[in-house]
């Protein structure tokens, strides 16, 4: 293996996107991330499954679970969803003032999500009822928790990106990572069905 | 505790005199290193040209670089056991207390599955699956370069263990509420869990590369069906870590919240449940072992198939037993505790499906018997290990499917029949198999031929040491001998002792085989060089570059018509054909933002450890913040101009005309 490649040429050409479809690869690799992602979440759930009977004498789903806030969380999180759709249909327009407007909304809506549940959280700790209470509490804080994680995770990436698009504008480069965060986002919007129907729902009963 | 330096005190010094000894050695190796790489003036070409490149086959050179080093490692952990065990006989504690002793088969077991075997076979795929597809790197080469330095910081992490404070004692599979805070308050087990979540992150990212650089890169007219085994192997063994390694990310750091934060997953109290890791790390685990030996079934289909100079027999079946390997490896796991307590059904199930993984190995085993009839074969290194592999790994194969009965299993689990077992398959199956992947590629890899003399050594030290090593473990295993004792009272077992540590042995003599290998064939390798970089008359695409291969791979993407496809140029004569005028090419960038992040990591792994909070704030933010500046950077790519090409191209169409 020589070294003669280090005497580089410059690369930023306009022709730069026709050489690789790279921006295809991230996506779909990006897919391929959310499966591994996705099978985290399986092993958290199945673990929840497992141990959201052991409530250790202390409390029950049932007598915790606040639907009334949850639902309003879960609204919150799916027009979050909707409004990051339309972030994308005019990324795809190259309407950048109304992409990042409708990333703005989304941003909010998201923000309104993680404080509801943020809330939950502090509300369910003072009342002693805290992960170190029993393996059914440790099992619930993990797995909304860890979806929350996520959900934060994408706020930050969103305020990244929002940045970037203020910078260059929606340039392919832009567009292939907004079009990873969209996915991101639409797959945390079906973990959290997935929670509200596992944890709240059927916990209520 | 302090804030500044967490649990970490004067107190984590080791004090036992083999380990100082131990780290004293490694300084001393380190010091002369250090000292030949400045004194020949090679900082700069270890930094720019390897620590920082994004070039596959310098990652996977590397890789294998980690592998040899932890291989000693591993490897002396396992000849200290064998020793403590011949000289503890009738009563005698030996020479390792049980807390030392502990904590080295744990380190074992953890270094050559994690830091040993997966470098490996992560290496050689990182070498070989670009080439083979006809691309020019992998679909992320900085990502690829990230994943080798998270790999590389569990290894550290797993090594600072060795000079502060101590590693997990609670074995390789670190069950709760053994590996809980109650029964192992120190930092072992801290060490275990960052160490695996670190390096398992890095294993995941790198099956995701390489799925989608197989799945988008292949070279025009490659249709999947018509991709080289080697690469089929791995491409099942990517979708076997995507699919399980996140598994052992959350069983990871489940476990980490048991320690941490006082959850109750696996504890004894608040209505933990110490079954659910079992189940969730033998999840991950089972579909590891699959991960380790598929690509080493790739490698021994391509030599047979080489060094027979016949197609390989059967490869649509191989590429299909290889599915059903990778699927039926999914479902068996429970087979690693049939005893307890499932019902007789569920036992049953899981025992049945366990044989039945026996069928597809056996179609293989079969195709490659089948390529050889009448064929001429070649007995050069590779193909030894190949037939030596052939042998031990059926029998390993056989002790796996007796152990597949739960009833059997009761009787045999937790025995040293399972050790026996188990290393029968990994050593008789994977390693064997790397080793003779590490020989079939040496010379495309690095340019110039092995020693052949102290490679066959090397082979016939091994087999005979395996055997010795062994065969005698299956005896105590029967005789009722369970693993991880630290010392025996039974006269009985001490002859089968004695004989397996003189197996250790021998296998150490080929191990130095091994390294004299690489010195000698470094030192002639003027004499020995590959000019034509097809030094077997191979059949698939890694043997249409030169030697070692050009950085860019292929000056045109080739065009692919057959199985094997480099056979099929050469028959057609499109083989070595020199162009008029070639394209630029579009290549990436050597960065340093792989390195950067995984020191950041180590330190946020190693502040972790030790309770030392602010370090873990500043290693997790650094590393989030390098990357993401990392994303930002713009200067990542650049193009090679036709001239250089054509120069680099002829000269070595000159070299094969020189033959």
């Amino acid at each position: 293996m020589s070294t003669t490649h280090m005497n580089t040429h410059g690369a930023h050409d306009a022709a730069h996107d026709e050489h690789h479809d790279t921006g295809g690869n991230t996506v779909f690799g990006f897919w391929l991330y959310l499966m591994t992602d996705c099978l985290l979440f399986a092993s958290v759930f199945a673990t929840y499954a497992v141990l959201f009977m052991n409530t250790a004498g202390g409390v029950s789903g049932k007598e915790i679970f606040e639907l009334e806030l949850i639902l309003a969380g879960t609204a919150a999180l799916l027009i979050s969803s909707i409004t990051f759709g339309f972030a994308m249909i005019c990324a795809h327009r190259k309407n950048r003032a109304g992409t990042l407007m409708w990333l703005v909304a989304t941003f909010i809506f998201g923000g309104i999500f993680i404080a509801l549940e943020l809330y939950e959280f502090n509300h369910l700790i003072h009342n002693g009822n805290g992960p170190q209470a029993s393996a059914f509490l440790s099992a619930f804080f993990s797995l909304v928790g860890l979806h929350g994680l996520h959900v934060t995770a994408g706020l930050i990436w969103m305020i990244i990106l929002f940045v970037e698009i203020v910078m260059t504008g929606l340039t392919g480069r832009a567009l292939t990572r907004l079009a990873c965060l969209s996915l991101f986002w639409h797959f945390l919007d079906i973990i959290w069905i997935c929670v509200f129907t596992v944890v709240y729902l059927m916990g209520a009963i | 505790m302090s804030a500044l330096l967490g649990k970490l005190s004067w107190d984590a010094l080791p004090y036992d005199p083999i380990v100082i000894t131990t780290l004293c050695v490694v300084a001393i190796a380190a010091c002369v290193i250090a000292f030949l790489v400045i004194k020949n003036n090679l900082l700069g070409v270890l930094w720019n040209d390897w620590l920082t490149s994004v070039d596959h086959k310098r990652l996977g050179v590397m890789y294998i670089v980690l592998a040899f080093v932890m291989l000693i490692r591993g490897f002396a952990d396992a000849i200290m056991m064998r020793l403590q065990l011949a000289l503890a006989t009738n009563g005698d504690p030996g020479y390792l207390p049980p807390s030392h002793y502990d904590q080295i088969f744990t380190a074992h077991g953890v270094i050559m599955i994690i830091f040993m075997a997966m470098p490996f076979m992560i290496g050689l795929m990182n070498i070989v699956v670009p080439l083979q597809i006809g691309a020019r790197d992998v679909a992320f080469p900085f990502l690829n370069n990230l994943s080798f330095w998270l790999a590389v910081s569990g290894a550290v992490l797993v090594n600072i263990s060795l000079g502060l404070g101590e590693f997990a004692m609670t074995g390789w599979v670190a069950y709760p509420p053994l590996s809980g805070l109650e029964y192992s308050p120190g930092v072992g087990v801290d060490y275990y869990i960052w160490a695996l979540q670190i390096s398992g992150i890095g294993t995941t990212l790198t099956a995701v590369n390489f799925l989608v650089t197989v799945f988008k890169m292949r070279a025009p007219g490659m249709k999947l069906m018509d991709m080289p085994i080697f690469t089929w192997t791995c491409t099942w063994a990517n979708i076997l870590i995507a699919a399980s390694f996140p598994i052992l990310t959350a069983v990871l750091a489940m476990l980490t919240l048991d320690r941490y934060l006082d959850f109750h997953f696996f504890t004894n109290d608040g209505g933990g449940n110490s079954m659910m890791y079992i189940n969730l790390f033998w999840a991950w685990g089972h579909p590891e072992v699959y991960i380790l030996v598929l690509p080493a079934f790739g490698i021994f289909s391509e030599i047979v198939s080489t060094f027979t100079g016949k197609r390989l027999f059967g490869y649509k079946s191989m590429v299909w037993a290889t599915a059903s390997i990778s699927i039926l490896g999914f479902i068996v796991w429970l087979h690693h505790f049939f005893t307890m307590g499932s019902s007789a059904n569920v036992n049953a199930f899981f025992g049945i499906m366990t044989m039945i993984i026996a069928v597809p190995t056996g179609v293989k085993l079969f195709n490659w018997l089948f390529t050889m009839y009448r064929g001429r074969l070649r007995v050069t290194v590779p193909v030894l290990w190949t037939l030596g592999f052939m042998v031990t790994f059926t029998i390993g194969g056989m002790t796996g499917v007796l152990l597949a009965v739960p009833g059997a299993d009761y009787v045999l689990h937790n025995s040293l029949f399972l050790i026996a077992h188990f290393h029968n398959t990994i050593i008789g199956g994977a390693v064997f198999g790397y080793l003779a992947g590490f020989a079939f590629w040496f010379p495309k890899v690095m340019g110039f031929h092995l020693n052949v003399k102290l490679g066959k050594a090397a082979f016939w030290c091994w087999l005979v040491g395996f055997f010795l090593a062994f065969m005698p473990l299956y005896v105590l295993g029967f005789l009722g001998m369970t693993r991880r004792l630290n010392h025996t009272d039974n006269p009985d077992w001490n002859i089968w002792l004695y004989i397996a540590v003189v197996g250790a042995f021998v296998i150490l003599a080929g191990i130095i085989c091994q390294f004299l290998q690489l010195y000698v064939s470094f030192r002639d390798r003027k004499q020995n060089l590959d000019t034509t970089g097809d030094p077997w008359n191979g059949h698939t695409l890694e043997w249409a570059t030169s030697s070692p291969p050009q950085f860019y791979n292929f000056a045109e993407l080739p065009v692919v018509s057959d199985i094997d496809a480099f056979t099929d140029m050469k028959e057609k004569g499109t083989a070595y054909v020199r162009k008029e005028s070639y394209a630029p090419i579009h290549m990436p960038k050597n960065t340093m933002a792989g390195i950067v992040i995984g020191g950041l990591i180590t330190a946020f792994g190693f502040a972790m450890i030790w309770h030392i909070w602010w370090l873990a704030i500043v290693g997790l933010v650094g590393s989030i913040v390098t990357f993401v500046v990392r994303a930002y950077t713009k200067d990542v790519d650049y193009y090679v101009q036709p001239d250089e090409v054509a120069r680099i191209e002829n000269a070595h169409l000159d070299n094969v005309a020189k033959g």
